[in-house]
Parts: C-alpha cells; sequence; structure tokens
C-alpha cells in the first residue's frame, strides 16, 4: 500500500507539472483583426469610440468638465493647460479591443496631442498627432512607436469627430474615427 | 478499495508538494538591482501611489479585489478588456512635488509561465510632464517574487494581511537587460530612446484590498547628448 501511495505522490507531482506546462495560465480573448490592403503600399485598420458611453475619464481644468463626477483632477498651475482622456476604443463591428488615452497640451506655446492605443491581446500604439487640423476635419499623426504585433512598424493615425445623425433614442452623441495605417520596416533581402 | 485510497491520497500530496516547490523555487530571486541603479548618465525618477484610492483614476473589470476609484468611473468588463486595467496618475520628482500625469495600461500576458517563475503583465506608460514634453513606456512585467514575498503571505496570515518592506523591479523586458523601452515624442523627449525601470515599494498589503501601502517608481535613464545633435556633431 505505501510502495501505491508513492506511485500517487510522483503521479501527482507529474501530472501538475504537465498541467502547469500544458494549460496556459492566461488565455485573453482576442477579436479578429479588420485589416485592409492599402493600394499604395501598407495596411489600414478603423477604430472608433462612441461619446459619451466610451469615455473612462475626462481630466482638465476647466470646471465642470470631469468625468467621473468625483474625480479630483489636479489644480496645481503645471496641470492648467492639460486635457487627459481615456476611452474604451471599438473595431469596425462595433465590439470593444481595447482602451486608449488621449492627451492634449502646449508645449512652447504649440499643441501637443499624442494617443497611446492599447489592445490587451496585440500590443499599443504611440501617435504623435500633428496639432494642424486637416481639411475635412482630420487630424493626422506619426506612429512613434508600437509594442509586441506593432513593434517595428511605421505609419500614420487620423482622427475625426462625426456626430451622429441617426436621431435613435439610444444612439451616441457621436464617434471619433481612428484610421491606422501600418507600414512595416523595409528589411534586407540578404 | 484500500489501494485505490492510497493511490488518489498520494497524488493530492504530489501536487501539493509540486505547487509548494514552484513557490518556493529557491532559483527565482527578487530583483533589487537594474542597470540603470549603476550608470554614468543622468536618471529621472518618477514616483506614484500604488494605492488604488490614492490614484487620479484606476478601473478593472470591477470583478478584481482592487476597487475602481472613483466609485462612479466606467469598467473595464468587456471580454476582450476584461484581464485589462487603465490607471492615471500624478508623478512626483524626487523632492515629491507634483510634475506630472501617467497614465498606464495593464494586461495579463499570455507569455506567462509559473514553471519558470514568470507572472508577466504587458504594460504601457504614457507619460506627460509639463514643460518639458511626454514620453511612452512599453515593458513587459514580472510579479511573481512580489505574489511569492506578498500576497502568499497575506493570505496565509490569520489577519489576510501583509505588512514590511519588499522593494523589487517588476521590469522584466523587452530590453536584454531586463529594461523597458521609453520612446521621446514630444518637448525635450522628442526622438529619444531611453531604457527605464519600474519598481515597486510595498509596506502592506490587505488580502481584501490589495495594496493598502505602497508606491511604484519608475526611473529613465536619460541621453547623455540629444541624438540630433549627435548627427549634427557627425
Amino acid at each position: 500500500m505505501l510502495k501505491t501511495f508513492f506511485l500517487g505522490v510522483l503521479l501527482g507531482i507529474a501530472a501538475a507539472a504537465g498541467a502547469l506546462y500544458a494549460l496556459p495560465v492566461v488565455d485573453q480573448q482576442r477579436e479578429a483583426s479588420i485589416i485592409s490592403v492599402a493600394p499604395n503600399g501598407g495596411n489600414f485598420e478603423a477604430f472608433h469610440i462612441n461619446v459619451p458611453m466610451d469615455r473612462i475619464m475626462t481630466g482638465a481644468s476647466e470646471p465642470g468638465s470631469e468625468l467621473p463626477a468625483s474625480l479630483e483632477w489636479p489644480t496645481a498651475e503645471p496641470f492648467s493647460g492639460l486635457r487627459a482622456e481615456l476611452f474604451k476604443i471599438r473595431n469596425a463591428r462595433d465590439s470593444v479591443i481595447g482602451v486608449a488615452s488621449r492627451m492634449a497640451a502646449q508645449e512652447d506655446g504649440a499643441d501637443v496631442i499624442e494617443w497611446v492605443l492599447h489592445f490587451p491581446a496585440r500590443g499599443s500604439l504611440y501617435v504623435n498627432m500633428d496639432p494642424a487640423a486637416q481639411e475635412g476635419g482630420f487630424r493626422s499623426g506619426a506612429i512613434r512607436a508600437g509594442s509586441r504585433e506593432f513593434a517595428g512598424l511605421n505609419g500614420s493615425l487620423t482622427e475625426r469627430w462625426k456626430t451622429d445623425t441617426s436621431n435613435d433614442i439610444d444612439a451616441p452623441d457621436g464617434r471619433i474615427e481612428l484610421q491606422a495605417r501600418y507600414v512595416g520596416e523595409l528589411e534586407s533581402s540578404e | 478499495m484500500k489501494y485505490l485510497i492510497s493511490l488518489v491520497l498520494g497524488l493530492v500530496v504530489g501536487a501539493v508538494i509540486f505547487a509548494t516547490g514552484v513557490i518556493l523555487n529557491p532559483f527565482v530571486e527578487s530583483r533589487n538591482l537594474s542597470p540603470i541603479s549603476v550608470t554614468d548618465s543622468q536618471t529621472l525618477t518618477l514616483s506614484y501611489s500604488a494605492v488604488a484610492a490614492n490614484s487620479i483614476v484606476h478601473t478593472n473589470n470591477g470583478e478584481s479585489r482592487i476597487l475602481p476609484h472613483p466609485e462612479k468611473v466606467l469598467q473595464l468588463w468587456e471580454a476582450p478588456i476584461r484581464q485589462t486595467s487603465a490607471v492615471a496618475s500624478l508623478l512626483h520628482d524626487a523632492r515629491n512635488q507634483p510634475v506630472g500625469l501617467g497614465i498606464k495600461f495593464s494586461s495579463t500576458s499570455e507569455r506567462t509561465r509559473l514553471l519558470n517563475g514568470e507572472a508577466l503583465v504587458d504594460s504601457v506608460w504614457y507619460v506627460y510632464l509639463p514643460g518639458r514634453g511626454g514620453f511612452f513606456v512599453e515593458q513587459s512585467e514580472n510579479y511573481w517574487t512580489y505574489v511569492r514575498d506578498v500576497v502568499f503571505p497575506a493570505y496565509r496570515s490569520a489577519s489576510n494581511a501583509w505588512k514590511g518592506s519588499w522593494l523589487g523591479n517588476v521590469t522584466a523586458g523587452p530590453g536584454a537587460l531586463g529594461t523597458a523601452r521609453v520612446t521621446g515624442g514630444s518637448g525635450e523627449f522628442q526622438g529619444n530612446i531611453m531604457p527605464a525601470v519600474e519598481s515597486l515599494i510595498v509596506r502592506a498589503w490587505s488580502a481584501k484590498t490589495g495594496p493598502v501601502a505602497a508606491d511604484g517608481r519608475l526611473t529613465i535613464e536619460l541621453p547623455s547628448i540629444n541624438p540630433e545633435e549627435q548627427s549634427a556633431q557627425d
């Protein structure tokens, strides 16, 4: 009987090791990416943010603009010109796939607008926007850095506010449309 | 029948021995020394409170032991972001003066391997320092020694809490020396690529609410010379 017990101990150790090795401890829910190929190189991917339902935080010095209402935004002088927002971010199928931050500030008299998009199963993107809006209400910016799936990619991101005109009772006020264009770095064929 | 009971008892004891061995694995040690702590270059140190109630915003799926703050903040309950937390914190300099804002997104990593002592989290920081500029930090963090030295003892304690002093670097990559990668985006940081390390100092932890007294620190090694100046000199 003692032999059977020790055999069980060995089997228990082996089974626990095998289970820990084979079974994933973390399994992120992954939505299929909806990416289209651009005619002149690179790939496009569109995201959007439904406002106000996807807004997690708005931090700004203007009184009454804080979200949630009980948010304690720093009142010290250096923070007076900052506006920081956190959002949930959706894909073209309207499924939430990540979170994003948008920071607007003034640096040496010039506007600074920067986005970070974070997709748990894929990676993150850091984008530095051109503060001047382009024709059609677009603002464009360059991808400065990316992690994991986005590491080593260059490209651009455009942002545009689109007001909702559907008049549906549960429709958002509008949406922030983001369109990313990814361009891979050229690699030597040798 | 008695042989079957012996076998089942042995299986259970074996699994417990294995779990104890994984938790107490002496080959996985806390990393208190980073390459940045011995650098000759200038460093930028930013500290923040790692207690959710002291942050500007802390949100997660709402089912974590760390409660979202403020109370009515939108929670990340959708399946693709359920294992993610978003935090906005005030950042302080070495004199404990508020100097900037940090936004951190963290997600549990699918590369987690408990057998190897790796409880990994993929995270990014966006840091904006008014008057100086903004930068982006990408890193993978390993919380294994934190879990082993702080969380498990808290659960083992009769009071469901842990008190002491735990200091460790949580940054584990992607840099070859276990450093995070910082990309400067605006102001004086624009165009710079820098290494960084995030560390935690925990003094009290509760099994009910998570960190009770804890601070985090981001240490960034600043470049000795701006790359544009470098290329102009070349």
